[in-house]
């Protein structure tokens, strides 16, 4: 609820706001991904003293089964505020304004997420408020998105949320706490960057229509900004897998036992470079190209590694080389270097392929011990009991 | 109606060749509203305030209780109002009874910010011991028949019953507690905030859609106004997206509108007060 504004919110002589802001500028924000182990997906959210968690599941199977959708994955949202995240402690019964919040929020996601391409099956965003500080429906969805992002789950754009509003009279970008209630006016806005679209708007107070525009503008601005720390935190990531797997390889060449083992390892270290490159590009939008390049190097690869299995010692040393090369090299040199290992494996490809069949196409597991949650398949059955118990709550 | 909720691929192609030629089923203008309907009053003798709004034909009855109750504790000396909307299988046979929805829930909220940020009900006012006493206005609203525009019926609904409230007056007795009276005084409004939602289907912008325009529409955006041409809420809602500089020309497009629908409103209340309410 916004107050009547007769709160002085801002220092007259300086322009600065309570906190010493000025009127344009957001509160120190900081995301991190991939926090949590179980989820597909997950971020985290430090904007001003908000702290705000987002999990993703998904795409996987939905229940009650009537609900799904028969030409699009449904995308569920739940919002919810943890009981000592306000001054006085909240009620632990999701509230109207938490269910409302979750919808709009589910309407903002589904703009960008792209359904089609996962029918009857559900895709279900987790968002805990760990404490609040104003505007958690515009951090929630920022987390929100990161985390699907993170989930590798293809979207067209990634969406920034974030409040202008109106405090004595002058449009503000970001309000805190104190702002959102004793001002007189709050417009959250979900904003895509890349696609120039607002996927979530609300407002109130009292605004004239060029208030309202006024604060719209600032409000995109305010998204542009939050867009590169969603990047900056997603790149951060993965530049975390890629250090990790830089010391690593040469153990693992030196045992030599399980050729299998060594496979899965290169297979796994390849799937998580193709995941990097899916969320760059998807970060710029440009699904088709990541969807291409996505499949080839998985598809070639796994050529790789059938003609592996069946033949000699020849061949695994040049997939370790792959292996070693991708780690400290970026994902396109993976394809590069599986194209050229094609071409040469071509000839004798003919050969095998008659012995391939008859010993049937194994595909090689994916056991990695990488932190990558990317792997949309994964679903165990006790997270499957809780989102059941969440639905029927 | 009910075979509206479905719209077919071949009725959504007519309703998008007859838009793009600048035309709607039923012959109305893309911004031209149903024709509205109010009866002020219907529930006379136990509700404190009641109307049913009829718009084309979505039908949605609001009614206001009140009671004595205590205030939140961060703010002492201010009446409550809570919002409250039903759609019960009444109004659609695709609406299922029990618990209010996602649906419901956005539909109450809607209109109660509307209600709430235009500061139309003077919560002051609705203070009897501070800290202790206040009235508590449940703004109850039951969706009767559904054909599309829900939110814009619905804030006319509750505003159109609040115009109608009477509230009892109060007795502060010599222990200090409060006695409800038989006399009642006339609840006053400040503003009279209405919502005017634009509907996009593709290209084109509609308001005040039937159910079968509505459910093609891709978003849709409610702007409350106040009389004195101020926004005082909005909302976004569904799937669509809008571009950012959609934003400023719906708005003023819905400011157009919201001066029709308050001019029927304020006409039906004034028609109210003149038969000596």
């Amino acid at each position: 609820m916004a107050g009547d504004g007769s709160v002085k919110l801002i220092d007259e002589k300086t322009g600065k706001r309570t906190d010493g802001r000025k009127f344009n500028e957001l509160r120190p924000t900081k995301i991190e991904v991939g926090v949590l182990n179980n989820a597909d997906g997950s971020a985290l959210i430090y904007m001003g003293n908000n702290k705000i968690l987002a999990a993703v599941y998904g795409p996987r199977e939905l229940h009650p089964k009537h609900l799904a959708l028969p030409d699009r994955a449904l995308v569920q949202c739940y919002y919810r505020m943890s009981t000592f995240s306000v001054a006085e402690r909240k009620s632990p019964a999701p509230s109207r304004r938490e269910r409302e919040i979750s919808k709009v929020i589910s309407d903002a996601l589904n703009s960008v997420i792209l359904t089609k391409d996962f029918p009857r099956t559900t895709i279900d965003i987790y968002i805990q408020v760990l404490q609040a500080d104003g505007g958690t429906r515009c951090a929630s969805l920022t987390a929100a998105c990161t985390a699907l992002a993170d989930a590798g789950i293809p979207m067209r754009g990634i969406i920034s949320g974030v409040a202008a509003g109106l405090v004595n009279d002058t449009v503000v970008l970001d309000l805190h706490d104190i702002e959102d209630q004793k001002g007189s006016g709050d417009i959250p806005i979900g904003y895509s960057a890349t696609l120039d679209e607002i996927s979530l708007l609300q407002l109130d107070g009292v605004f004239t229509i060029e208030q309202f525009e006024e604060a719209v503008k600032l409000a995109i601005e305010g998204a542009k900004q939050i867009y590169e720390i969603q990047k900056e935190a997603l790149r951060e990531k993965y530049a975390q897998i890629r250090a990790e797997f830089a010391g690593e390889p040469e153990e693992e060449e030196a045992e030599e036992e399980d050729t299998m083992e060594i496979v899965s390892q290169s297979l796994a270290e390849s799937e998580a470079s193709v995941d990097e490159t899916a969320i760059d590009e998807a970060v710029a939008s440009e699904e088709t190209e990541e969807k291409k390049t996505g499949e080839k190097t998985t598809i070639e690869i796994e050529e790789v590694s059938e003609v592996e299995e069946v033949s000699e010692v020849e061949e695994v040393s040049e997939v370790e080389e792959v292996s070693e090369v991708e780690t400290d090299e970026h994902q396109d040199l993976v394809s590069d270097i599986a194209e050229e290992l094609n071409e040469e494996l071509d000839e004798d490809e003919k050969e095998l392929e008659k012995e391939l069949n008859s010993l049937g196409t194994e595909k090689p597991e994916e056991n990695d011990d990488t932190t990558t949650t990317n792997t949309t398949e994964s679903e165990d059955d006790e997270t499957e009991h809780e989102e059941i118990n969440d639905l029927e709550e | 109606m009910s075979d509206d909720y479905v719209v077919s691929e071949i009725e959504k192609d007519y309703i998008l060749t007859l838009l793009d030629q600048g035309k709607r089923i039923g012959g109305r203008e893309k911004q031209e509203h149903r024709p509205i309907k109010f009866e002020l009053n219907f529930v006379e003798t136990k509700a404190e305030g009641s109307a049913i709004v009829t718009l084309g034909e979505t039908k949605i009855i609001a009614g206001v209780k009140a009671t004595l109750g205590s205030p939140f504790p961060d703010t002492p000396d201010s009446g409550v109002i809570t919002t409250s909307a039903e759609l019960s299988p009444i109004a659609s046979p695709y609406y299922e009874s029990g618990p209010p929805g996602d649906d419901a829930i956005e539909l109450a909220r809607v209109t109660d910010r509307a209600i709430r940020e235009s500061h139309c009900i003077d919560l002051s006012k609705l203070c009897i011991v501070p800290g202790k006493y206040v009235w508590i206005l449940f703004i109850d609203m039951y969706v009767l028949n559904a054909d599309g525009n829900l939110i814009d019926a619905a804030t006319l609904a509750s505003l159109a019953a609040l115009s109608t409230t009477k509230i009892p007056k109060v007795k502060i007795n010599e222990e200090g507690e409060p006695e409800v009276l038989d006399e009642k005084e006339v609840l006053e409004l400040d503003h009279y905030p209405v919502t005017v939602t634009s509907y996009k289907i593709g290209k084109h912008r509609i308001i005040d859609p039937i159910l079968k325009e509505e459910r093609i529409a891709d978003c849709r955006i409610t702007f409350g106004f106040d009389e004195e041409e101020h926004i005082v809420s909005a909302q976004k809602g569904g799937i669509g997206v809008l571009k950012p500089d959609e934003l400023v020309p719906i708005a003023k497009e819905c400011l157009e509108v919201s001066k029709s629908y308050r001019a029927e409103l304020l006409k039906a209340i004034e028609e109210f007060k003149k038969k000596g309410n």
